[in-house]
């Protein structure tokens, strides 16, 4: 058995597969995922994918443990692989005293006869296979991992074919490569003694569409499942664990989709882009919506002609009164930017959910990257309130998707979710979503009016009562013009500028009225204090668990309101705090600069990530602790990850 | 008591060159309006950017002056999430044809049930006359430093191929024509596209509206208006039989007819089509309950809580 790293009684167990795209990598995570679920586990898994349909390298890392995990770590345990990329990629990864199962077919593939597998990437290769002194093959890099202390477990996948082809009488199954990936899960699923009910029981949800293909993976599973079991003596590594009650898995976008159906979003317009369509496409599945003591209720989902069109859609529908919003990422979210002011000028509650990736420009469209902040704050011609809001997690997600509603409400103004790929590619169990908790503020909406009626009205607070377009003499104009109480134009100087302190002074009303733990939240402090944003809070938790357990105690604010910016609340937290540690997955330190600009004191550290790939728990901890040693550069850049 | 013309006029000072083209087109929409008696409040005018852009300011239903070229936008989701309002969308040809030219075609492809004006000069008028989409080849109205490098776009030919199914086109000093027009692309269900002739005085100095009424012409004995109504020589625009055959014939002669210019440009309707789906139709093919209960008549919450049930969704997340 594989002792986890850490302490002898908790299980640390990071599964990898990996595979072509379109072999089934995704599918085979989804039902290894499934079963640890079952078996108790807490899992964080996440998927990395080129920008392609078929054939480039992606791979899946599943961590598994008894206890919650909130990212992936460095190391693995178990990998499985059928293609000879996958070998050469991870094998270096695989952990001292880690396994390895593998195609027995592809055992003398070399580097060069893998086509997909980029020039840059094999230069470092191959630097490191002749400095290990052993043959440019799948066979040469095992050899040289089994030397490290990695166990490696043969396989052939072809065989496990050939016997499923017999027992159903069917020599054409020999050639069914495309159950790869379930041969490959199950064998893990076998090797580490994971509850092979639970197993057959996950592949047929998965497979549950087509009878014959259910009964045929099932098959295989089961077969496949028996030869790992029979491969070594790792059984019992994954046998089970106390289920916590109330326990989800989740994907990545279903906090914000499951968010938008609580919060009564009922119109959603969207541009295909990666990684924000899977939220609109989820919703557009599960567009009818169950309503209590009423009939049913639905969310229309409108695909569109471009970014443009979506926006424009959205706030279309928002007019009318409808709780609305539309899903991008950055190149789409460039593309809103005219019409972000035009709903900033009109005061329209709007909800864009901002599932950032790695720009600029078409950037590294399948990878992660903060890299929107900045924009997200102020991206846009001309002066207009807006709030910018962080979620770090995607059990959070689902509630600050259903916040950000009552605040465009509330507030009258466009709200800018922010996600991201580490999240949007994530799965994860948490504890399931509890829409009891969930409050609907709608602000100042009316629903009928009582005299003569202004939309813009000045005076009081500056945020008016707000009719919406079909509601009885409550008519109103608009206009990307600065206009008057009405909605005219007018270019008056004095009506401007009541105009302009009228919507602007949103700001600081948002600052007084939001509750400062919805601002930001204060994890712990110390004397080094991580400032971060976003969906870095899970590498850093479990970094700073790490780092307790090592008697070191590091304090972490999660800002979650990044516009407008807390700095008093901020500023109060890091009162205790000599050092203060900025984490983010961007190059410049975006959010260090929102830091820097409202709060008088400076970022001693950065922590960067910009490779297109998450932060691991242990780099992280890696760099915290060479900052607390002493002697670390001002600005320190993480680089795992293939 | 029954609406007039009069309450759909706002005091908003119009600002329009005297002479423009558009205020008929401001007239013929409010007189539609009040002839079909649609309640101010139940009736919103969203507009582009440009001298047209103004026009929601002057008619006094709800009114929503929008972006430049993504007037469209605006009004499609609008009237998907409350599908009972009456939208009219209206904006210049530079506006619809150039910088909003994708939305007008996948607008066609939706076919959601509003009517879109254009009101079509040949110049960027706001800007001082720059060269707009159906300004013709070699033209060179006052402004132009040269001659108009490009062809221009076909409007009724384009809007017929996006899949508009009702085409039509008016001028904007035939008032009682455009009214008509306007109310026939308001009732007709499905996006209604009208294309409007709108003499810029000020700018376009060649299509002017001594040229459209032909005073120009040589001989003088021959004179006439350049402008005919498709309706006075027996045309039939409408789809009568939703097969390929009539389809084909309905389709060709308003093409043909589309690229009509010179001497005899015609006016009234091109192409009417209703045995297309509509969109809201296919809606509710999707969800059942679409009509009756739209985005905009949903209730989302009791006294601050939730009215939406996911329990069946939270269910199927547990492990």
């Amino acid at each position: 058995m594989i002792l986890p790293r850490g302490v002898a009684d908790l299980v640390d167990f990071t599964w990898l597969i990996g595979g072509p795209q379109g072999s089934g990598v995704e599918t085979a995570s989804t039902i290894f995922s499934r079963v640890c679920a079952k078996a108790g586990y807490q899992i964080f898994g996440k998927r990395e994918f080129h920008s392609n349909i078929k054939g480039e390298h992606s791979y899946f890392e599943v961590r598994v443990s008894n206890k919650t995990v909130r990212s992936n770590s460095s190391a693995v345990d178990l990998m499985v692989s059928y293609d000879a990329e996958t070998i050469f990629r991870h094998y270096s990864t695989v952990a001292p005293g880690g396994s390895i199962i593998y195609d027995l077919d592809m055992r003398d593939t070399e580097t060069v006869d893998v086509a997909t597998m980029d020039p840059y990437f094999k230069e470092r290769l191959h630097a490191e296979i002749r400095r290990l002194g052993v043959p440019p093959t799948v066979r040469g890099v095992l050899d040289a991992a089994a030397r490290s202390g990695v166990r490696t477990y043969p396989v052939s996948f072809r065989d496990l074919l050939a016997d499923l082809a017999e027992q159903h009488g069917n020599p054409r199954l020999k050639l069914m490569k495309r159950m790869y990936n379930v041969l490959g899960v199950s064998l893990s699923a076998g090797l580490v003694g994971l509850p092979r009910d639970l197993l057959l029981g996950s592949v047929q949800d998965v497979f549950s569409k087509k009878a014959m293909v259910k009964k045929l993976n099932a098959d295989a599973a089961a077969h496949a499942y028996d030869s790992g079991a029979d491969l070594g003596d790792l059984a019992h590594a994954l046998a089970g664990a106390e289920k916590l009650p109330g326990t989800a898995l989740v994907q990545g976008h279903q906090g914000t989709a499951i968010g938008k159906m609580v919060a009564g979003c009922r119109f959603q317009s969207y541009y295909p882009i990666t990684p924000a369509s899977d939220e609109s496409v989820y919703l557009e599945s599960n567009e009818i919506l169950d309503v209590k003591h009423a009939g049913p209720g639905s969310i229309s989902v409108v695909q569109t002609e471009d970014e443009i069109s979506a926006i424009g859609m959205m706030i279309g529908a928002a007019l009318t009164g409808v709780r609305s919003s539309t899903s991008t990422s950055g190149p789409g979210f460039s593309l809103m930017a005219e019409a972000l002011g035009w709903a900033g000028i009109n005061e329209v509650p709007v909800v864009i959910t901002l599932y950032q990736r790695s720009g600029p420009s078409t950037g590294l469209p399948t990878r992660h990257g903060q890299d929107d902040l900045l924009f997200a704050v102020f991206g846009g011609h001309g002066e207009f309130p807006r709030i910018v809001y962080a979620s770090g997690d995607i059990e959070e997600s689902f509630y600050d998707t259903c916040l950000c509603f009552n605040y465009s409400d509330v507030y009258q103004l466009p709200v800018i979710h922010m996600m991201d790929k580490f999240l949007s590619s994530t799965t994860v169990t948490c504890p399931v979503f509890d829409p009891s908790r969930i409050t609907i503020d709608r602000g100042r909406l009316l629903d009928s009016i009582d005299g003569e009626y202004r939309r813009f009205q000045l005076g009081g607070d500056g945020i008016s009562p707000r009719s919406y377009l079909g509601l009885k003499d409550g008519i109103f104009w608009n206009t990307g013009d600065e206009s008057d109480e009405t909605g005219h134009i007018t270019e008056d100087p004095v009506v401007r500028r009541q105009m302009m302190d009228k919507r602007l002074s949103r700001m600081d009303i948002v600052l007084e009225r939001v509750p400062e733990e919805e601002q930001a939240v204060c994890h712990r402090t110390g004397e080094y204090t991580i400032v971060s944003w976003g969906s870095t809070k899970g590498p850093i938790l479990d970094a700073l668990e790490m780092l307790e357990s090592e008697g070191v105690s590091v304090g972490f604010i999660q800002i979650k309101m990044l516009h407008p910016f807390p700095a008093r609340r901020v500023e109060r937290l890091l009162e205790g705090a000599r050092v203060v540690i900025d984490v983010e997955s961007n190059q410049t330190g975006q959010m260090g600069k929102l830091f820097s600009q409202s709060i008088f004191r400076r970022i001693d550290h950065y922590i960067l990530k910009y490779t297109g790939r998450g932060m691991t728990c242990d780099e992280l901890h890696d760099a915290i602790s060479d900052i607390i040693r002493g002697g670390a550069p001002h600005r320190t850049v993480l680089m795992h990850g293939s | 008591m029954a609406l007039r013309v009069a309450d759909y006029k706002t005091d908003v000072h119009n600002d329009w060159c005297p002479g423009c083209g558009d205020f008929g087109i401001v007239n013929a929409i409010q007189m539609a309006l009040a002839e079909m008696g649609i309640e101010r409040d139940q009736a919103t005018i969203f507009s582009g950017v440009g001298c047209s852009g103004k026009t929601s300011h002057f008619i006094n239903t709800y009114g929503i002056h929008t972006l430049h070229g993504r007037v469209l936008t605006f009004a499609q989701g609008a009237k998907v999430a409350n599908p009972d309002l009456t939208v009219v969308a209206v904006g210049g040809d530079g506006d619809g044809l150039g910088i909003g030219a994708g939305h007008f075609v996948a607008a066609g492809r939706r076919d959601i049930d509003m009517t879109y004006i254009i009101f079509d000069n040949g110049v960027y008028g706001l800007t001082k006359g720059q060269a707009s989409p159906t300004l013709k080849l070699g033209e060179q109205p006052k402004s132009l430093p040269k001659p108009n490098l490009n062809y221009n776009v076909n409007p009724i030919g384009l809007a017929i191929t996006s899949g508009y199914t009702f085409v039509a086109r008016g001028y904007s000093y035939d008032i009682r024509h455009l009214k008509d027009m306007i109310m026939q692309a308001v009732r007709h269900r499905g996006t209604s596209f009208l294309d409007v002739l709108q003499p810029c005085p000020t700018y376009n100095d060649i299509n002017t509206r001594d040229w459209y009424a032909g005073l120009d012409m040589k001989d003088v004995a021959e004179r006439h208006s350049r402008i005919y109504k498709l309706e006075d020589t027996g045309y039939d625009p409408a789809v009568h039989y939703a097969d390929r055959g009539d389809l084909d014939e309905k389709i060709s002669q308003a093409l043909i007819r589309s690229l009509d210019w010179g001497d005899k440009i015609p006016i009234g309707v091109f192409y009417k089509n209703e045995h297309i789906t509509s969109f809201e139709t296919r809606m509710q093919e999707h969800i059942p309950n679409y009509i009756e209960n739209p985005p905009a008549r949903q209730r989302i919450s009791e006294e601050g809580s939730p009215l939406t049930d996911v329990s069946g969704l939270l269910g199927s997340l547990l492990v």
